[in-house]
């Protein structure tokens, strides 16, 4: 096995777009465990994780290979309330925010953020930028539109951003946890909400109808937190397996978006 | 070939295949402390510091390591004298089968050196990633506890 450690962005663009069967590896608490457990044998690695650009966090662009220990110091309160929930100290000192969107987990803990945020994720090959939504990113369950001789650079946040966000899961503790359900909520001055949800569909799901519903309530009363968390419970589309039912994701996902929703309520 | 610096002490290795950085300390550079339990990052029995981070070893790529400095349990203690943390875990009972030792001592050593004076939460969420089949933890969390209140 080959391993190169690209010392800038351009060299490791040349070295992939030289081959694009090369596996990128940041934090590699992803890629290593399928190493150690499930016998990938990458014929030839290029290491990413010491980039400078990729590591560079400017205002609203924050570096692929920014790592979930500094979202989570950071000064983005949902992105680091997600962040600080991520494995343990040492997955998150190593794991990226380039790493959970190259892996595009249905239960990547940054997803909901970049969702509810409406980020652009950029790419780039030897050729040429490419920047998409969060959406037409992520394309299905461990899916996304990286092509093989695209590097994930980073992520675009909006301009304007509300303070008021929060973001929380659901799982059976509080450390080392694949979520359950997972859910951020943004919200404007103007009452403007955004609603996103993880691990409860093939992709981050956002909850368009109960952000219509919700965004037109001033002030919204007992009867119209219910109404959201129903809406937000009727729009989720989660699976039963292993570590839980859809019955209850559905349930606790309701109940996490009210939650969320009060806590960004003047 | 990658060079790194262990415990102050430049060393290189020959990792040849995708092995970690645990199975090149353990198995060419002589340093069996960091142990090896799952290799999927969920015990932490690997936990050592690379470049000021705590991370486990077992998910870290050897050939990655190149140009690194790495602290291992083995750096701990000085010459003469175990580490205080380690005279702490002895003290308070923290220590059982110690099979989770190792890594419980770098994590604790790293949370110390960012974090004089943590709290119990503080000592519990820094240890989230040591899971210790033994002890139940509350021996361990006491040790550590028992240190950061006699930090002036
Ligand atoms: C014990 C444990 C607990 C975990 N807990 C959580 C959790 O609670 N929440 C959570 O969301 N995740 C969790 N994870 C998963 C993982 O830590 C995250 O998904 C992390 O963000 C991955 O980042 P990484 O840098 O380590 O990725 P890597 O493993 O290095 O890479 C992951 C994938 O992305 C690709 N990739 C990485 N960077 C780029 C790039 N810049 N351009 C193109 N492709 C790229 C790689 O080729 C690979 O396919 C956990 C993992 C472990 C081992
Ligand atoms: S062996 Fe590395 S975390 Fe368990
Ligand atoms: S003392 Fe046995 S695993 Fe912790």
């Amino acid at each position: 096995m080959e391993t190169l450690l690209p010392r800038d962005l351009d060299e490791a663009l040349a070295a992939i777009a030289a081959d694009p069967e090369a596996t990128v590896l940041a934090g590699g608490t992803d890629l290593m465990v399928q190493v150690n457990l499930q016998g990938l044998r990458p014929a030839r690695v290029i290491a990413i994780r010491r980039i400078p650009e990729l590591r560079e966090w400017v205002g609203r662009f924050i570096g692929a290979a920014v790592t979930h220990r500094r979202l989570e110091i950071g000064p983005i309160k949902a992105l680091a309330e997600a962040a600080r929930t991520v494995g343990s100290p040492q997955i998150r000192s190593a794991g990226t925010i380039g790493g959970n969107l190259g892996t595009s987990s249905p239960a990547g803990d940054t997803l909901p953020f970049l969702a509810a945020a409406d980020a652009e994720i950029v790419l780039r090959s030897r050729t040429g930028e490419r920047v998409l939504p969060w959406d037409q990113f992520i394309t299905g369950p461990k899916r996304n539109a990286r092509r093989p001789d695209e590097l994930i650079v980073g992520v675009r946040l909006p301009e304007h951003l509300p303070a008021r966000q929060a973001f929380a899961k659901v799982g059976v503790r509080n450390a080392m946890v694949i979520a359950i359900t997972s859910c951020c909520v943004i919200r404007d001055e103007d009452g403007t909400t955004r609603v996103a949800l993880g691990s409860v569909g093939p992709t981050p799901i956002r909850a368009r109808q109960a952000e219509e519903m919700i965004s037109a309530e001033t002030r919204p009363s007992e009867a119209a937190r219910a109404e959201f968390a129903r809406l937000v419970a009727a729009e989720v589309r989660p699976i039963t397996d292993h570590r839980s039912t859809a019955e209850y994701r559905r349930h606790a996902s309701g109940v996490i978006a009210r939650r969320l929703l009060e806590r960004v309520l003047p | 070939m990658i060079r790194l610096s262990v415990n102050g002490v430049a060393r290189t290795a020959d990792p040849t295949g995708a092995e970690s950085l645990l199975t090149v300390l353990r198995e060419q550079l002589g340093l069996p402390g960091a142990k090896n339990a799952c290799e999927q990052g969920e015990c932490g029995s690997c936990t050592v510091i690379m470049d000021g981070e705590l991370v486990c070893s077992c998910l870290v790529l050897a050939a990655d390591a190149d140009g690194t400095e790495v602290r291992t349990v083995e750096g701990v203690a000085s010459a003469d004298a175990i580490d205080a943390v380690q005279e702490a875990l002895l003290d308070a009972g923290g220590v059982q089968c110690g099979f989770c030792t190792p890594g419980i001592v770098v994590a604790a050593r790293h949370l110390f050196a960012t974090k004089p004076d943590p709290t119990e939460d503080e000592i519990r969420e820094a240890l989230a990633g040591n899971i210790c089949r033994c002890t139940g933890y509350g021996s361990i969390v006491r040790a550590l506890a028992a240190l950061a209140a006699e930090t002036p």
